[in-house]
């Protein structure tokens, strides 16, 4: 049987060399000082410093692996373990060959898949050559215009070889932005007016937290707490307080925040800073998915100006840090986030104690996804009845529905909560594709279980469709038809989750890849695979070791004749 | 009487526990209170004493009111909680984690690697059945580590190695790499063990519960005899070990709870043990065969044969104590002398100094406090009348800020450096002062490279500026100190400004320095021998001294001086009074009262006169006044300083007794070879750096004819007419409570039973006192003296034919001359050559690359050494371990002493390096 031994004569040169371990090259030691050059190397700062070696060097040897960690006084396993964690760090260790500068990341989550991605993905591994890394990675957030690849940092819509292929030729790498609201146009529009009274004390923090109470806005990250009684709750604990926004908008399907942020920023950043100063904020920290490279173009350019231009000259607003992800769909995770914004692995946290009272830096942290802090200032202006007003089925609110698959008008449609999926297509999608007749869909990305025709005519909103063993999360609504294979959908969810699991409890981490292997098999042992998916949802840490089993029982439930 | 069980003092909280009302102390987690009464539940990740993690979701349980399930380890019971631990519910999550784990085990059956694997147990106990999974890939078996084996096929992912590394001893080296079902347990960047920054403290081994790290060779797969609750031969924490035992062999070992080291050990107490079954262990008593001269060299255990011949007990002992007595009664008292052991227990070192006090004649007894803490020693009893910690090391978490000066604990005092480490982790400011960035300097927030030989300069600097800002403890001063003024005059002329230029650090960060020790509710100050081993090794202990009391950081929680003590038993040692100036417990040889009290006590005649030290037994050697010498348990011929002057004298003497466990570098030069018991092999008590005395035990036998010390030392001194007749180590411990009011009220008893008992513990059932000088100080006047110190340089200062500055100490895992470690199997290939640390710079400029051999010298010797880089190391300077006999450190260092403690300046001496030479050849 295959070992590790080491020779003793090996082991004695080695340590005739050098201290155990790594020894720290002087040379990569002052190239990583220059590349930090003056930032600060507090722990927290790891993934944005780990960032910076990607970005030079297109991978992270490990002579500046170790070099960091001796510069941020941290161990070398530290650092390991969190760059080995996120997808986007390269970690080349010696005598290992670093991968191609290029990489071509090809989406093979639901939407994608369904639009081809395999396919594409063969063809851009014998095309493309050695020179380029082809990469499957899971979904990168531009469902309505699957296949994605994303050359570099540029995001190919409706890829096709070819086009895929021409970028890499052209060497477009960057993502390119289209216009959005800028500050002066968001202003001219009123923009930072509530703000500029809520700095200097003219709006009440106590009649902002009664209108966002009123309204019945729900978090739309996923989980649907209210966001106004999160500030209350958040503003009762001791400061200083923090603010985590959360804009790692993983969830196969959505796209939602992206959207946003590319059209109109600054009313996402000033419902932001408006939370915080209401509930008290001392700092923000915003995290960004590393996915999003223009999103992240526009907040750097925009929070500056911001910070440099703020709407009151008089009144301080807090910091905003921008943090960056690095590739992990479980820091979309509020607790797995807050881990992540500290320089850590993402791994989610054992609850209690909530983020409410022991949050970021272990201080009490109002944590948002980004859109429900996208609506504050309308909310404000026109007044919570404005938010509560809209609905259908005896539901209220808005939601902003990410549409992907088989429809013909894919995209985010702001659309009445309750709104059934028939209406959906109906009065928003222009009706199925072309040859594809509606099958089933999933009313809440690859998380929120699957449900059949049959049943599109439930109203969609958050709880209304926890009793099927669905939810509607963040609203990522993927749609497919005769053409698809619910099973199949459901095997491509649960590899995804296995993929994406943090590795932290055993129902999750062993339960994800034991069901993935189950589910591979021409005939689902639907007795052991619901024992143990019983047992995920019960025992798992986080939600997505609990929702991970959704769309395989929705197949089990839902669609019989597949698994016949 | 009894007080009251913990618990009673305790809050409590009313919950329901499987349908019954139950409490909950306040702060128990559920699994906790579950346990207390009686209720299992299964638990993986969970280990009592590691921070409750809550990954591996065995110990699940039902919360009435709850959506999902709660891992028990990381809940606490709230008033009128309702909890199902064995609810079907709960039952069905637990067995799945358990059958889901198993079926990643090495053929999904028991663990290869263990018998007592907790997965296993669980198993069993809830009847899971066999895996309905298919197994995962497995990871490839690491066996790279001499010590330990990584079979990560039995690896379930839950972290407590990585806890135990990370929180507990804070070494760092594992990690939890890449994620979902690839996660995986690393070692620094995914290395091979042996490859990596691994220091195999084998906290990981004791926390694995599958076996996927456990001690190398399999030994962990037999069923141990028995077990003996014993301590750790090696440095002055002193940790409390179980030692598990077949076939009078020990197999291996365990870290048990105690104050002294809360079940951690270092590699050396781990691992190290196994130098006593090394064949070359003496086991029959030799005698110099008639004829063959003594040289300089010293003598290859190859050659024994020719050199020394086998005798009978009977005849070495007769023909040891023979010649001491010849010499004794031709030649006079002061012609022999005697050197004893910091590695043996309190009876011994006790009779050990009795035989030359009364069996000699004279104060010339001695041992290596000499060289490492007497000046600490001298420091300490000049100012405060007392050679011992004010605080123990434990007392750091209780600290704000912590000085770690001139000592290299994660290196020397592994385990103590753990708590250090933690103290920093929980908020408490560490201030590393070294010449050499060590690996502490990761959790300091100041570090002072400063440069060598500059302590007072640099103390004297920081002193300064306590005084100049008004800092001092004025209140403290006037009621516990004495000399006060003197010391504020002295002080004028050290302002930083002055000074900086000196040692190296910048004005700022003494002033930044002063302010944080001074002005912090408790300032503890550590040091080792970077202090001591100087020429004015006396006078830097009198400068942290009178920081403290300045300040007033002293003689409470936290706030203390802590000389961290190098061997077991060199704390007790000099308590028993193994040094040549007094009596047991530092009563002076000079003071008529104490001659008359022990004259009375051990019924003969005592020299009023001080004996001779270490260094100054070698130069009367070879002036011709020392004849004869026994030597129990050290190893002068590689410990002290300028070995060629050492050597030529131990070649020079007529009569030569060792008393070892190896033929030593020392031994090789002796007319009698008398072999000895190793540490595992008797009883005793041993004082650790804390003032703890703990009880070792026998857990095996001595090998072939070797006998304890004990009874060795009683068979000499009744050849020399003391007529003892003591019965083993607690009837002299008895007779060291008459001595040593110290100790008065510590009974053999009391120790056997608690282990562990802190002196000052004069009257029986006394508690013990871990903190003194809470209310003055032991001196004449109830005060503590402020002695000035000057700068002065060190004896040999770098000049342009020897520009380097040559800096002795030692390595983790080889302690002092190596006569232990390097006979033991795995230490030895952990740490196989002579190597000298450099800064890569300095390697450079010598034209090789890190790795190649240098060549080293000084005035007095030189050696070949390998060349370590070693960024932490100043450049200018390197350091070298005295452990290598192929290349002994101590040929090169200058024997000059400081005056006062006449401790030698191992700390400091000037040489040139060149590239290459020939490596020397290793005699054992």
């Amino acid at each position: 049987m295959a070992v590790i031994k080491i020779s003793p004569d090996q082991i004695k040169r080695k340590k005739r060399r050098g201290p155990k371990g790594h020894a720290v090259d002087l040379a990569a030691l002052e190239e990583i000082q220059a590349l930090l050059g003056d930032e600060s190397r507090q722990r927290d700062l790891l993934i944005e410093h780990l960032h910076k070696i990607q970005d030079q060097y297109q991978h992270i040897s490990s002579k500046y692996l170790v070099a960091l960690a001796h510069e941020m006084k941290l161990s070398p396993a530290e650092v390991f373990e969190v760059a080995s964690f996120y997808h986007h760090f390269d970690v080349v260790k010696e005598g290992q060959t670093p991968p191609p500068a290029l990489t071509v990341r090809v989406c093979e989550s639901v939407s994608c898949e369904m639009a081809g991605a395999h396919s594409l993905i063969n063809a851009l591994e014998s095309g493309l050559g050695d020179d380029v890394r082809v990469q499957k990675v899971p979904c990168v957030g531009r469902c309505q215009h699957a296949p994605i690849a994303v050359v570099g940092q540029n995001p190919i819509h409706q890829a096709t070889a070819e086009s895929v292929t021409a970028a890499v030729d052209n060497n477009q790498i960057k993502d390119t932005i289209t216009d959005y609201i800028s500050m002066d146009d968001y202003k001219a529009d009123g923009g930072y007016q509530t703000l500029k009274k809520v700095l200097e004390g003219s709006m009440s923090t106590e009649s902002i937290m009664k209108k966002m109470e009123d309204s019945g806005l729900r978090g739309l990250g996923g989980a649907g707490f209210p966001a106004g009684r999160k500030w209350r709750i958040v503003s009762g604990f001791d400061a200083p307080r923090l603010m985590a926004v959360n804009i790692d908008e993983g969830e196969p399907g959505t796209f939602k925040d992206r959207h946003y942020l590319e059209i109109d920023p600054h009313r996402f950043l000033e419902g932001m800073m408006i939370a915080a100063l209401t509930v008290g904020c001392d700092a923000i920290y915003v995290y960004l998915r590393d996915e999003y490279a223009g999103c992240r173009q526009i907040l750097t350019k925009e929070i500056a100006d911001l910070q440099n231009n703020p709407p009151s000259s008089i009144y301080q607003m807090p910091p905003i840090y921008l943090r960056r992800g690095a590739g992990a769909y479980i820091c979309g995770e509020e607790s797995a986030m807050v881990e992540s914004i500290e320089g850590k692995r993402g791994m989610p946290r054992l609850r209690p104690p909530f983020l409410a009272e022991v949050g970021l830096f272990g201080r009490p942290t109002l944590e948002h996804n980004m859109e429900s802090v996208y609506w504050v200032r309308d909310i404000i202006e026109k007044g919570p009845e404005w938010f509560s007003s809209h609905g259908r089925h005896e539901r209220k609110g808005l939601r902003s529905f990410s549409i992907s698959g088989r429809v013909n008008k894919p995209g985010v449609h702001l659309a009445p909560a309750g709104i059934t999926m028939r209406e959906l297509i109906d009065e928003y999608c222009g009706g199925m594709q072309e040859g594809h007749e509606f099958y089933g869909y999933f009313p809440g990305g690859a998380s929120g279980g699957m449900l059949p025709e049959s049943m599109a005519d439930i109203p969609m909103d958050f709880d209304t469709l926890n009793k099927y063993g669905c939810f509607i999360g963040s609203a990522a609504v993927i749609v497919f038809s005769n053409q698809d294979s619910a099973k199949q959908l459901a095997v491509n969810a649960m590899k995804f989750f296995e993929e994406e699991s943090c590795g932290q409890c055993t129902p999750c981490r062993v339960g994800t890849a034991k069901a993935a292997t189950l589910m591979e098999e021409k005939q689902w042992n639907t007795e052991l695979l619901e024992e143990l998916a019983s047992v995920m949802v019960d025992a798992s840490i986080c939600g997505l070791g609990q929702a991970a089993p959704n769309p395989m029982r929705c197949v089990v439930k839902y669609f019989p004749d597949e698994l016949k | 009487m009894a007080a009251n069980p913990e618990f009673m003092n305790k809050a409590t909280i009313g919950f329901t526990m499987n349908g019954e009302e139950v409490s909950a102390l306040e702060g128990e987690t559920l699994i906790q209170t579950a346990k207390r009464l009686g209720t299992e539940i299964p638990h993986l990740c969970y280990k009592e004493g590691l921070r409750a993690d809550g990954n591996c979701r065995a110990c699940v349980v039902e919360i009435e009111g709850e959506r999902t399930l709660a891992p028990s380890c990381c809940r606490s019971a709230t008033a009128g909680m309702k909890v199902q631990t064995a609810s079907e519910r709960a039952i069905k999550s637990q067995k799945m984690v358990l059958e889901l784990l198993k079926s990643d085990m090495p053929k999904q059956g028991e663990s290869p690697y263990t018998p007592n694997s907790e997965l296993d147990l669980w198993v069993k106990k809830l009847n899971v059945g066999e895996p309905r999974f298919e197994a995962r890939s497995q990871p490839i078996a690491d066996l790279s580590h001499p010590a330990i084996a990584v079979n990560m096929d039995a690896c379930i992912q839950c972290t407590r190695c990585l806890r135990a590394c990370r929180e507990e001893q804070m070494n760092d080296v594992i990690g939890y790499a890449n994620r979902g079902s690839h996660s995986e347990i690393v070692f620094d960047i995914a290395d091979p063990m042996a490859a990596s920054s691994c220091v195999a403290c084998g906290e990981c081994v004791q926390a694995c519960p599958t076996g996927a790290l456990m001690p190398a060779n399999d030994v962990g797969l037999e069923i141990a005899d028995k077990t003996v609750d014993s301590t750790c031969p090696y440095c002055g924490v002193g940790c409390l070990i179980k030692y598990h035992v077949k076939d009078n062999k020990i197999l291996y070992t365990e870290g048990r709870d105690g104050d002294t080291n809360h079940f951690r050990l270092c590699v050396k107490g781990r691992y190290g043990f196994n130098y006593i079954h090394n064949p070359l262990r003496l086991t029959k008593p030799l005698i110099r065969r008639k004829g063959v001269a003594k040289t300089t060299e010293l003598l290859d255990p190859n050659d024994l044969d020719k050199v020394f011949r086998e005798a009978t007990w009977e005849e070495a002992l007769d023909f040891a104590a023979g010649g001491l007595k010849k010499i004794r009664d031709t030649q006079g008292k002061k012609a022999l002398a005697g050197l004893g052991s910091a590695k043996g227990s309190n009876e011994e070192a006790y009779l050990f100094q009795k035989l030359v006090r009364t069996g000699f004649g004279s104060n010339n007894v001695d041992h290596c406090t000499r060289l490492c803490h007497a000046s600490s020693v001298v420091a300490l009893l000049e100012c405060l009348g007392s050679g011992a910690v004010s605080n123990p090391v434990s007392d750091v978490s209780e600290a704000e800020v912590l000085i770690i000066i001139g000592s290299n604990p994660t290196v020397n005092h592994p385990v103590g450096a753990t708590f250090m480490k933690n103290a920093a982790a929980n908020g408490t400011k560490i201030i590393l002062m070294d010449p050499n960035i060590t690996s502490i300097a990761k959790y300091a927030s100041h570090v002072l490279q400063f440069r060598p030989d500059t302590d007072v300069a640099m103390l004297n600097g920081i002193m300064y500026v306590i005084l100049d800002e008004g800092l001092q403890n004025d209140v403290y001063i006037k009621k516990n100190t004495e000399d006060f003024e003197q010391m504020r005059a002295h002080l004028k002329n050290y302002s930083p400004e002055k000074v900086a230029p000196i040692c190296g650090i910048d004005a700022n960060t003494l002033r930044e320095v002063a302010r944080l020790y001074a002005t912090s509710k408790s300032s503890m100050i550590l040091w080792g021998m970077g202090i001591s081993q100087h020429i004015h090794g006396t006078d830097n202990a009198r400068c942290l001294i009178a920081l403290a009391l300045m300040t007033g950081q002293i003689g409470k929680p936290g706030s203390g001086l802590h000389p961290l003590r190098g061997q077991n038993n060199v704390q007790g040692a000099s308590d028993v009074g193994l040094i040549p100036m007094v009596f047991p417990d530092y009563q002076p040889v000079t003071d008529p009262e104490n001659q008359a009290k022990f004259e009375k006590l051990w019924g003969v005649d005592l020299d009023p006169v001080p004996g001779l030290t270490t260094v100054e037994m070698i130069h009367a050697i070879l002036d011709k006044e020392v004849f004869g010498m026994f030597v129990q348990g050290e190893n002068p011929a590689m410990s002290d300083p300028n070995q060629n002057h050492v050597r030529e004298a131990f070649s020079s003497l007529e009569h030569l007794v060792v008393q070892d466990i190896f033929l030593t570098e020392t031994a090789g030069f002796a007319d009698v070879i008398l072999p000895a018991s190793a540490f595992y092999e008797k009883n005793g008590t041993f004082s650790n750096t804390d003032r703890r005395v703990q009880m070792g035990r026998q857990a095996v036998t001595p090998p072939g004819d070797a006998k304890q010390d004990l009874w060795i030392l009683q068979e000499i001194a009744n050849r020399l007419d003391c007529g003892w007749t003591y019965n083993g180590p607690e009837d002299v411990f008895n007779e060291m409570r008459q001595a040593m009011g110290s100790i008065a009220g510590m009974t053999w008893d009391r120790i056997e039973k608690e282990d562990s008992l802190t002196y000052p513990l004069e009257n029986i059932d006394d508690p013990g006192q871990p903190i003194i000088f809470t209310d003055g100080f032991p001196t004449d006047s109830g005060r503590g003296r402020f002695v000035p110190a000057e700068y002065i340089h060190a004896d040999e200062m770098p000049d342009s034919e020897y520009p380097l500055i040559f800096i002795t100490g030692r390595q983790l895992e080889h302690w002092h001359t190596g006569s232990m470690t390097r006979h033991s199997p795995t230490l030895d290939a952990i740490e196989p050559d002579p190597i000298v640390a450099i800064h890569p710079e300095d390697i450079k400029s010598l034209g090789i690359e890190a790795g190649e051999l240098i060549t080293i010298e000084s005035r007095r010797g030189k050696v070949v050494a390998y060349a370590r880089a070693d960024i932490g190391i100043q450049k200018g300077s390197m350091f070298m371990a005295f452990c290598y006999n192929e290349a002994s450190a101590n040929l090169i260092t200058n024997e000059a002493l400081d005056p006062s403690a006449k401790i030698p300046e191992f700390k400091f001496c000037a040489v040139k390096a060149s590239a290459g030479g020939e490596i020397g050849v290793r005699i054992n």
